[in-house]
């Protein structure tokens, strides 16, 4: 992908820069017109991965999440959230609708909204190595879609 | 940030600004707290004020609709719409909890 803009951003582990990462996505974003549902889209997919950094990441640990977003010449976004927290030693069970890994009120469905919501998502961990997770959505789709049609 | 008021047997939680993990944890304490005073029949949670939902907030709807099926009673949700009524959608929600239009 050619890159046209670029961001990175390291914050700390808490819940309160979980609402800063994904409202600095979509400032980063705005400059491209997404749509308000590309937007929203984008920003509750964001939210679910900061979110799975810092609950079961770093737990009850504080540490430094990295969000890095790059935006393509052809309007294809790419997110990576990275947390050097605990790792995740089974992945795909991870990413099970409804497997929440804590005991609490999680629905188990970060992985689902973030697979439904962007048009990629991988994940890369390991336990005591950190999970990193890409994301990648192409604005403008829909109108492409609809103008072909 | 949240508001309420009583109907009938219904308890009516307004929420508004954004629902995320940080913000559906001070949402449940308030909520039961109110669950555990008024003791509805039916929990009526109106969301069409919410500029923003994670799957947080469908944890914090899930947590509720037990609280409420404990002593017999039900959760519905209104006003859904845009990227909130999305996330409701995805996450099968509706089969456990009444939809107001």
């Amino acid at each position: 992908m050619q890159i046209k803009n670029e961001i990175c951003v390291d914050f700390l582990s808490r819940m309160e820069n979980v609402a800063f990462a994904r409202l600095t996505v979509a400032a980063f974003l705005l400059a491209e017109d997404p749509t308000l549902e590309e937007l929203g889209d984008i920003k509750t997919a964001v939210s679910e991965a900061v979110t799975n950094a810092i609950v079961h990441g770093y737990r009850a640990a504080t540490g430094t999440v990295r969000m890095r977003a790059r935006l393509g010449a052809e309007g294809d976004v790419e997110i990576e959230i990275v947390d050097n927290g605990c790792g995740i030693a089974d992945i795909a069970q991870a990413r099970k609708p409804f497997f929440s890994g804590d005991g609490g009120e999680r629905a188990g469905m970060g992985f689902l909204v973030m697979e439904s919501f962007m048009d990629s998502v991988e994940v890369e961990s390991a336990p005591g190595e950190g999970t990193m997770v890409r994301m990648r959505k192409r604005l403008g789709a829909a109108q492409t879609a609809a103008a072909r049609a | 940030m949240l508001a309420y008021r009583l109907r009938g047997g219904d308890l009516i939680v307004t929420l508004s600004g954004e629902l995320d993990q940080l913000s559906a944890d001070g949402a449940r304490r308030e909520v039961d707290a109110l669950i555990a005073e008024y003791r509805p029949r039916r929990l009526v949670l109106e969301v069409g004020h919410l500029e923003f939902m994670d799957s947080s907030g469908i944890g914090m709807v899930i947590g509720r609709y037990k609280v409420m099926r404990r002593s017999g009673g039900s959760v519905a949700v209104r006003g859904a719409r845009g990227a909130v009524e999305k996330v409701f959608a995805l996450s099968g929600l509706y089969e456990i909890v009444e939809r107001l239009a």
